[in-house]
């Protein structure tokens, strides 16, 4: 048999319809599609792409049986290493991650490895959806209770390891709804809401508990969790506090952080104001400031929203831009006007104090920094204007400071970020922490893997094997 | 859901609520607030906490029905409920034993000021509150706050209660007369607090002030309540809402304060008009 070099492509909507929507871009890969995609995957003994996944997912495994149309044991591989494998397909990096050893790739695309995960959990959910719940065994109980503060992806992989290993769980959530930055921070069209209320929902039958309302550091500290008798918390709070530049008129109306515009959008569903109470301001033309996936789905949500032009500025080159290339490839196909080696400078407003212009300077790019990129020089005398009605500024984020404010012992760094070893261990005894709160930004499954060593480091803690 | 145990008008316009919210009793301290959300699309909305009951676990809260949210707010009837209640949210009150005191309240600034009167008296300050109404059918609390002040002023808009004029008049008044005050505590409109801490930055006594910024998260991670204070960005839920008032840019928050005036105006007409209100 002939080797298929390149990826079977998955339907998308087309991208003058989809920049009017907020559904889905990507449509799924058909059974046909999938099991001829399958087909490529060479079964490799050295399987590098499961080194390549944070959580080890068992690939070739997973990806044999769709070949072989075994769709049940498919799912069973995936839930061994990964109980959300609907969201992990639809926004994991691969590309960078399992897809970039693909053995394939060297001889022709990569196998697209997220497109399969992706197909074979949303036949799972389809079957959910008709009453066919696989709901994994889980171990004896433990009669063990585990607080887990903060639902997002790091907080939710931590507490379904953990229930399986027959531990009782409770998830504390501040907001109104779970999911983290899975439901405020990733817009629909990237990641349906859908999915992650369906993912939830089966953390739910697994016999999760949830504490909606719940800010951990407010309503109760963590030495309180300890003192209501649970024998171990994870931490995974995030990173939430946003970046700004500090440059003058940054606090006009019309500019918004990017978690602002997000979950205004996202959770609070500000995009079918007035049906929904939360207002967002609609410009006609916005600038977006930032590089990555979070400047990305900020600048398409605004295009979604009825902008006519949305600025992308970004300091550094395309090259250096740190989304990833199939969301920048969405955001060029869909109009956004990319500026380039510029940097905004200040914003002026109107006699309302709302934003009317930003200012910008032209960069270019010097010597390697620290982080290896090429560090952006203003060019002297290239300022220029731009005449826009909103900014989103979407520069980064900082840990949020609440719960490490609230308790005591327990050390941070020097960003704020929660200090933990090898183990996701605090300083504080019987607390662990991982995902964006201990490394800063970072992606979902690198939260969801130190979720899952979380996890099996407070099995080992409370068995005694650890300190 | 958060059941309402009590409700009552404390004027036109003005509505009293008990909450049935014991994750927010465990901690809440004078100074902090509530977040709430009344329906599945509702907007999430600060209020101050204005008084607590640590034991029954009810929260009180008071505000005045301005627009779509508060009205559909004080449409819940006694026994009702909230569809979320989050907090308690916000830096607690810094108090201590000061010396003497002058807590500066108005309209419905008058009621989340009761809760820190109340502490400052009991951590033995001496406390001067004045509250200031529009006019004689707002007041609300005169004796609730007297019981627990030294010294009461109160001041109406226009004259009907009290003296007439603004809690200014009243505190201007105050300090010439020369008497050492050691802080000033103010709770109400942004330009009411602005005024205040004009008055006392000239004679450079303390003053704090509690920030009414517009908020999304309550818990840092949003920014929507940003505001500069000492020429540094602040994040009035989590860094606040208390700031000391002679670093506040009290034109900032005005401005951002009507940030969404447009819209809120839109949605509170079509509101209208769809309940036939």
């Amino acid at each position: 048999m002939s080797i298929i070099k390149e990826q079977i492509p998955m339907k998308e909507q087309l991208p003058q319809e989809r920049k009017k929507n907020f559904y889905e871009v990507p449509l799924g890969y058909t059974k046909e599609e999938a099991i001829l995609e399958a087909t490529r995957c060479l079964q490799c003994p050295t399987h590098p792409c499961i080194d390549g996944c944070p959580v080890h997912i068992d690939i070739p495994g997973f990806i044999k049986a769709i070949k072989e149309d075994n769709l049940s044991l498919s799912i069973e591989i995936m839930h061994d290493t990964n109980l959300l494998p609907a969201i992990t397909g639809r926004v994991c990096p691969q590309e960078e991650q399992c897809q970039v050893v693909c053995v394939m790739g060297k001889v022709g695309d990569p196998v697209a490895i997220g497109k399969l995960e992706r197909y074979i959990a949303d036949w799972e959910l389809e079957n959910r959806s008709r009453g066919n719940i696989n709901i994994p065994k889980k171990k004896e109980s433990k009669n063990k209770k585990i607080a887990i503060v903060g639902s997002g992806p790091a907080g939710l992989t931590c507490a379904v390891n953990l229930i399986k290993m027959g531990y009782e769980v409770t998830i504390f959530e501040g907001f109104h709804e779970l999911g983290g930055v899975l439901t405020y921070g990733i817009p629909e069209f990237r990641l349906p809401k859908k999915i992650v209320k369906e993912e939830i929902e089966f953390l739910n039958k697994l016999g999760v508990k949830f504490n909606l309302d719940f800010p951990i550091g407010r309503s109760e500290t963590i030495s309180d969790l300890f003192k209501d008798g649970y024998s171990a918390v994870f931490i995974g709070t995030g990173a939430g506090a946003p970046q700004f530049m500090h440059i003058p008129g940054e606090n006009l109306g019309g500019i918004y952080s990017a978690n602002e515009y997000l979950t205004r959008v996202n959770l609070m569903k500000a995009y079918k104001f007035p049906d929904y109470d939360t207002p967002i301001k609609v410009g006609k033309r916005v600038a977006v400031i930032g590089g990555g996936n979070v400047a990305m789905d900020s600048a398409r949500t605004a295009l979604r929203l009825g902008a006519e032009h949305v600025f992308l500025i970004y300091r550094r080159s395309r090259t250096e831009m740190p989304a990833r290339e199939e969301e920048i490839i969405h955001a060029e196909e869909e109009g956004i006007e990319f500026m380039l080696l510029t940097n905004p400078i200040r914003y002026i407003g109107n006699e309302n104090g709302l934003v009317k212009q930003v200012e910008c300077i032209k960069m270019k790019l010097g010597e390697e920094d620290a982080s290896g990129r090429r560090r952006p020089i203003p060019i002297e005398s290239s300022e220029f204007l731009i005449d826009i009605k909103q900014a989103i500024v979407a520069i980064g984020t900082t840990p949020n400071p609440i719960i490490s404010k609230t308790t005591q012992d327990l050390k941070t760094g020097r960003h704020g970020e929660i200090l933990v070893n090898e183990n996701g261990q605090t300083s504080v005894k019987g607390a662990f922490a991982g995902g964006d709160i201990v490394t800063g930004a970072a992606t979902v499954i690198t939260a969801m893997g130190a979720g899952g060593l979380a996890a099996s480091s407070i099995n080992r803690y409370l068995s005694g094997e650890l300190k | 859901m958060f059941k309402i145990t009590k409700k009552q008008k404390l004027g036109p316009e003005m509505v009293l609520m008990e909450i049935n919210a014991p994750q927010v009793t465990k901690h809440v301290q004078p100074g902090q607030f509530i977040i709430l959300r009344v329906n599945e699309k509702g907007e999430r909305i600060p209020l101050t906490v204005a008084d607590f009951d640590s034991e029954k676990r009810r929260v009180t809260i008071v505000f005045q029905k301005v627009g779509k949210t508060t009205y559909l707010l004080g449409s819940i009837p006694e026994g009702g409920s909230i569809l979320d209640v989050t907090g308690p949210l916000g830096t607690p009150s810094e108090i201590s034993k000061f010396g003497t005191v002058v807590c500066v309240g108005g309209g419905v600034g008058v009621a989340p000021i009761y809760p820190i009167v109340k502490k400052l008296k009991s951590e033995g300050n001496e406390v001067i509150s004045i509250i200031g109404y529009r006019s004689k059918n707002y007041v609300f609390w005169e004796e609730k706050i007297k019981n627990v002040s030294d010294k009461l002023l109160i001041a109406t808009n226009d004259g009907t209660y009290g003296e007439k004029g603004f809690v200014t008049d009243i505190l201007i008044k105050l300090l010439e007369s020369n008497i050492k005050i050691d802080r000033v505590i103010t709770i109400g409109p942004a330009i009411m607090m602005k005024a205040v801490s004009d008055i006392t930055k000239l004679k450079k006594i303390k003053t704090i002030a509690s920030l009414n910024a517009l908020m999304v998260c309550g818990m840092g991670m949003c920014g929507t309540c940003r505001l500069t204070i000492g020429g540094e960005t602040k994040l009035s839920c989590s860094d606040g809402p208390e700031f000391d008032a002679h670093l506040v840019d009290f034109n900032e928050l005005m401005e951002r304060l009507n940030v969404y005036k447009e819209e809120e105006k839109y949605a509170f007409e079509k509101w209208k008009t769809e309940a036939k209100i």
